[in-house]
């Protein structure tokens, strides 16, 4: 390292050093080699799909994958009851997966990072007031809150993201707090404060940068979560509603076609599954280059 | 002690009043008419809609219904399911130990094989071993458990046909509730084959909910290892001469335990989360299909009262957990 140093001028800078730590980790490389197909594959969706994932071929219902025994070349991965190509719906399903989990960490980070804000800088009632309230969204079950929330909403993929969103924000709040609350007290702050920065500044431009870390790694994990929690509605009926080809919708739409055509059910759950321990192959690799004290081992 | 359990409760009933709030106001702006709803297809005259809105309270100010509702809430009374008309908490009653008794074995399953893979992950650090079984904590941790549930009734009923598809029993078999523990029942009801029938039953939904708790535990296991066997004492005891397991099992892991006992108590709000997907895939009949059907019915009581009890029970085995906590760790309790 210090031959390093040494011959090269500049001082490696902190995303060298970051991207130095994290290609270091083979899980994470694969996780982000899968995620990069996945969005080429969402981006150029129509280009790449060999059908339209909801044109239904009649004379070909529950036609078994290409390799087995009743199965044709054209539908590689076969099709389902209603004789639609399940391949090209999996890759245009990538969109609607690629971009839920996008727009709720968006808005569950923003709203999170917002309160969690306020009420680590401000402290006292607010702070308390806006914890107990995050405490009260956290006491239900994230899953059973999101489906009431549908409830209410009505069931559609947007009003699962929002309902998704805002079930995951409390813990960008509570990780904020906790992130502002040690930063606050800093000389840097205090320094900053009495040059006459403004609060508004000193939370979001002075405080913020130095609470990325755990925010980072959080939002990685939400990622994952709210394509699982996503799907679970869709799954429920919930979510995405049919002819959408989302993957949870794909699985509530087969599942009485179990015992008959095992296709229909395992390929949309595969590429859930592929998604999002891809994604959590990435997040422990950020965890443990971003913050080594939360490193597993 | 007393000052710790105070602090505690100055946190809870402010968190409490907020969920009576939460529910009592979910159902309110829940799209759709309650009494239409109960009228179902056959409609209302303008009149009767009146009267019935009268004799529901629904026509009182919000605030008055609130406090309506809190007061019958404290008294045990959650109001009628609009379905069945059966009151609220005996319905939830009937149906919670189902729910408890597939929480209790997943729980079990997940800390019998989560616990003991995560520490021998740790133990042999670097290894094919500790790479094989991280990976499948991984995998089960980013697992849609509707699916997995899917796939192994594929599996284990259509293919192999081992395990029945869902319910709790087979329907030859009939003995009155006792507990609402079908393990317990079936094997006190004398009938023969009934016990095995209940435990065949159980065992896919075990696995389904249990997998992700058992992955968070293997992973969780083996950092807390992990972490206490790089501290001095353990090197101290293997430096006294000490067995390598007599260090690892008393040494080491009992030291574990504390971080992962705690996971393990954090792992409630998830059980019922996954209680849902898992009952709803087995028409396993507890409360987390009870909450899917009420919601899709719009049976604006059992929502309400649903809702109020799980928060509830979920707030309480928090509390637990850190009561538990404060009383092995007195650091915790002083801080």
């Amino acid at each position: 390292m210090t031959q390093t140093n040494a011959h090269s001028p500049i001082p490696p800078g902190r995303l060298r050093e970051f991207w130095h730590g994290f290609a270091a980790n083979r899980g994470a490389l694969i996780g982000g080699a899968v995620i990069l197909c996945l969005v080429l594959l969402a981006v150029f969706a129509p280009l790449v799909a060999p059908h339209d994932p909801i044109h239904q071929y009649r004379d070909s219902f529950l036609t078994p994958p290409a390799w087995m025994e009743g199965g044709k070349s054209v539908f590689l991965l076969g099709t389902d009851a209603v004789g639609r190509d399940i391949l090209s719906r999996l890759i245009h399903g990538a969109r609607y997966s690629l971009y839920v989990g996008l727009l709720v960490v968006t808005i569950a980070l923003a709203c999170g990072v917002a309160v969690g804000m306020v009420a680590g800088y401000v402290g006292g009632w607010v702070d308390t007031a806006i914890m107990r309230v995050m405490d009260v969204i956290l006491a239900f079950p994230s899953l059973l809150l999101a489906l009431v929330l549908v409830a209410i909403l009505g069931p559609g993929l947007t009003n699962a993201m929002i309902a998704i969103a805002l079930v995951l924000q409390p813990h960008f709040a509570r990780l904020t707090r906790a992130a502002v609350l040690t930063e606050k007290g800093k000389d840097y702050v205090t320094a900053l404060r009495v040059a006459g920065a403004s609060p508004l500044r000193l939370m979001f431009v002075t405080i913020l940068p130095n609470c990325m870390p755990p925010l980072v790694v959080q939002a990685t994990l939400s990622f994952s979560t709210a394509i699982l929690d996503a799907a679970a509605l869709g799954f429920l009926g919930m979510g995405a509603q049919p002819p959408a080809p989302e993957w949870g919708t794909m699985l509530a739409d087969s599942r009485e076609f179990i015992l008959r055509a095992w296709w229909v059910v395992t390929f949309p759950g595969l590429a859930i599954l592929i998604t999002v321990l891809a994604i959590n192959l990435i997040g422990d690799g950020l965890r443990d280059t971003l913050d080594p004290k939360m490193r597993k081992g | 002690m007393i000052r710790f359990l105070l602090r505690k409760l100055a946190v809870i009933v402010p968190v409490l009043i907020g969920i009576t709030i939460v529910s009592f106001g979910f159902v309110r702006i829940l799209p759709g008419d309650p009494v239409m709803l109960m009228a179902g297809e056959r409609g209302l005259t303008p009149e009767r809609h009146a009267e019935m809105m009268a004799q529901f309270g629904f026509d009182r100010p919000l605030p008055v219904q609130y406090l309506d509702f809190v007061a019958s809430a404290l008294g045990g009374d959650l109001g009628q399911s609009l379905v069945s008309k059966k009151p609220v908490l005996a319905e939830f009653l009937t149906l919670f130990p189902a729910t408890v008794e597939l929480g209790l074995c997943a729980v079990l399953l997940a800390t019998l094989i989560g616990v003991p893979l995560g520490v021998l992950a740790a133990v042999k650090r670097g290894s094919w071993f500790d790479q094989l079984s991280m990976g499948i904590a991984l995998t089960g941790y980013s697992m849609p458990i509707f699916w997995w549930g899917l796939l192994l009734v594929i599996l284990f009923s259509g293919t192999l046909g081992w395990t029945p598809v869902s319910g709790r029993i087979a329907l030859q078999y009939y003995f009155p509730d006792a507990t609402g523990f079908m393990l317990y029942d079936a094997a006190v009801s004398g009938q023969k084959g009934a016990f095995v029938s209940a435990l065949r039953h159980l065992i896919l939904p075990s696995i389904v909910l249990a997998t992700i708790p058992m992955a968070v535990l293997a992973r969780q296991s083996r950092s807390a290892m992990l972490e206490v066997l790089g501290e001095d004492y353990v090197r101290t005891a293997r430096s006294r001469g000490l067995s390598p397991w007599r260090v690892i099992c008393l040494h080491a892991f009992r030291n574990a335990l504390i971080p992962i006992v705690t996971t393990l108590g954090l792992q409630i709000g998830g059980i019922l989360t996954g209680a849902i997907l898992t009952e709803t895939i087995f028409s396993w009949p507890g409360i987390g299909k009870w909450m899917v059907d009420s919601i899709a019915r719009r049976d604006y009581p059992v929502v309400q009262g649903g809702l109020l009890l799980i928060a509830g029970i979920v707030m309480a085995v928090n509390l637990l957990v850190d009561v538990l906590y404060a009383l092995i760790n007195p650091r915790i309790r002083h801080k």
